[in-house]
């Protein structure tokens, strides 16, 4: 699959000497969904700035689509859309007219069908002749969306879309990217809702002070980066965990009534036939068993809090990457 | 050329001025004919001729310039301050646009609602004064180039700003007052030599006279110095801009 962005030793330095990219490099694949997640101030909406032309970076290349973002601008900027993360609108107009306007400026003729079927799909078209003003913030965030859709882009960056915006709201949304994705526009977004990034992405890179700390098929990080725990409900409590378990990681509950067996998921099942067997053996019964493995937030705030994983080319997909 | 965005700025800063109409049109012709009835036609029947031509006619070309800086500055600096202050800019920066196309939007539309209004207040003095037009071309000439030139230099202000005080304050502080002292209701050599002096150095008085001119063929200053003042003050401005946008100053850092 050809990469429709790529970054390459992206450099953003504000004037008040912050540094808020470092030496970035990063490939976003043509017709994936990317989440670039982050903490607050990691640099996930100053490295949209960039790519986007909002933000002069201050050295580093950035193509588009193989168009160069400077040099290219127009060639570049008319297969981008984006929605920012501030509800940005003006107010005193209508849904139609702020539509039409961002068609125009971006260089598009009329397309009065075009535009009423964006509306029509983000369910805005009852709403066409309201001022933005007067409607609810999910609907605002609605009508962002249409005026990034409205020129048609091939790349669509959403800067925390769901922000702000109810659960209802949220899942109409997801199945909107999805349905944006089937219809061969890349999405790259940025959220602080991992659960976000775990339901759509293909593809998550982490961003942290300015650097790519990681760019993984989410899959293949949840598998490599994930930890998996075996929770056993012990008949009878313990007061210690017995001897000859102690080579397995192995904790007891403070009640000593639960068995706690964490293992890493790249280890596929780990060791739990021999744990069971050994359990059976020292006479240990247990009322009931579950399995569960790292959210991709939990990777997430490891990843940010206890430094770089070990592993793969940070801005190239790892070996037995399923993209 | 990108002129589905020039037409989509222009479009939608015109709408502006059609959904305020009372703010943007009305209110200013109200007020310039409240001019005419204090000093056209209450203190100016008091009032001698001044270069053969009578009060209430003559205050008509500063009074309508008066406006038409007032408003061409304050039309373009609101119309980009606005996407600053709430966050559109990020569409108008983020779009396959030059700053070429980004200033023709913004200032053309800005100048078009400053020459309407001119020609409105034009048309409402008739009401209250009798005059002509010796040169119509010339005036027309002049009203387009005088609010095209201000309308760029409401742009530079608009991205200046940083609040709305200081959107207001250029205008408020110095181009009111300089219109005022510029000849505006008074002939530059009714002033002492020292004073005439001093006011040649306002370049809204090269604006008045020249416009003057094209109404009376009387003038205080040479039109060609006139018209050559107005020019250089249009080359100061599109050079400035020329480098708010090389640089991105107040729009992309």
């Amino acid at each position: 699959m050809s990469n429709i962005i790529s970054v390459q030793q992206l450099n953003k330095t504000y004037d008040s000497g912050f540094r808020a990219l470092k030496d970035v490099n990063l490939e976003i694949r043509r017709g994936e969904i990317f989440a670039l997640l982050g903490p607050n101030g990691a640099g996930k909406t100053t490295l949209i700035s960039v790519i986007c032309g909002i933000v002069n970076p201050t050295s580093g290349t950035v193509l588009a689509d193989g168009h160069d973002i400077v040099r290219d601008f127009r060639a570049a900027r008319s297969t981008i859309g984006l929605v920012p993360q501030e509800l940005s609108t003006d107010a005193f107009e209508t849904v139609w007219a702020t539509v039409t306007f961002s068609r125009g400026l971006f260089g598009k003729p009329k397309n009065p069908d075009y535009v009423e079927k964006v509306l029509r799909d983000l369910s805005l078209w009852d709403k066409r002749n309201d001022k933005i003003i007067a409607l609810s913030g999910g609907m605002k965030r609605r009508v962002m969306i249409a005026k990034a859709l409205a020129h048609e882009p091939r790349i669509l960056f959403l800067d925390e879309p769901t922000a702000g915006v109810d659960v209802e709201l949220r899942r109409d949304m997801w199945e909107m990217v999805r349905g944006l994705r089937e219809n061969g526009v890349t999405i790259i977004l940025t959220t602080h809702y991992i659960e976000e990034a775990e339901e759509m992405a293909d593809r998550v890179g982490v961003i942290n002070r300015g650097e790519i700390i990681l760019v993984e098929n989410k899959h293949t990080l949840m598998e490599k980066l994930g930890r998996k725990e075996l929770r056993l409900q012990l008949s009878e409590p313990l007061a210690a965990v017995p001897d000859s378990l102690a080579p397995l990681s192995l904790t007891l509950s403070g009640d000593g009534h639960e068995l706690v067996y964490s293992f890493d998921a790249r280890h596929e099942h780990g060791d739990i036939a021999g744990l069971l067997r050994r359990l059976g053996e020292l006479g240990i019964e247990f009322r009931d068993l579950r399995t569960r493995e790292s959210s991709l937030e939990e990777i997430f705030v490891d990843l940010v809090h206890n430094g770089k994983p070990g592993g793969p080319d940070t801005t190239q997909p790892a070996a037995g990457d399923s993209q | 050329m990108n002129l589905h965005a020039i037409r989509a700025i222009y479009l939608f800063e015109m709408a502006r001025t059609w959904r305020t109409l009372m703010q943007s049109i009305a209110s200013p012709v109200i007020s310039t004919s409240l001019y005419f009835v204090v000093f056209g036609s209450a203190i100016g029947s008091r009032m001698v001729e001044i270069d053969g031509i009578s009060y209430g006619a003559f205050i008509i070309p500063g009074l309508i310039m008066l406006m038409l800086l007032n408003e061409s500055i304050s039309n373009a600096s609101f119309g980009i301050y606005m996407p600053k202050f709430s966050g559109t800019i990020y569409e108008v920066l983020s779009a396959p646009v030059s700053y070429v196309e980004v200033v023709l939007g913004y200032v053309g539309a800005a100048a078009s609602k400053s020459i309407i209004l001119g020609l409105l207040i034009l048309a409402t003095s008739r009401l209250f004064v009798d005059f002509g037009i010796e040169h119509p071309f010339a005036m027309l000439f002049f009203l387009v180039l005088t609010a095209v030139t201000f309308s760029l230099f409401g742009f530079i202000i608009g991205i200046w700003a940083d609040g709305f005080e200081k959107l207001q304050i250029i205008p408020m502080m110095i181009v009111t007052p300089l219109t005022f002292l510029g000849g505006t209701f008074y002939s530059v050599n009714m002033l002492p030599p020292f004073w005439q002096t001093v006011t040649l150095f306002n370049p809204v008085v090269y604006l008045i006279s020249g416009f003057r001119w094209s109404f009376y063929g009387v003038a205080d200053v040479n039109v060609a110095v006139s018209l050559g003042m107005t020019v250089l003050f249009m080359l100061l401005c599109l050079v400035t801009i020329w480098w708010i946008f090389k640089t991105g100053y107040r729009l992309k850092n």
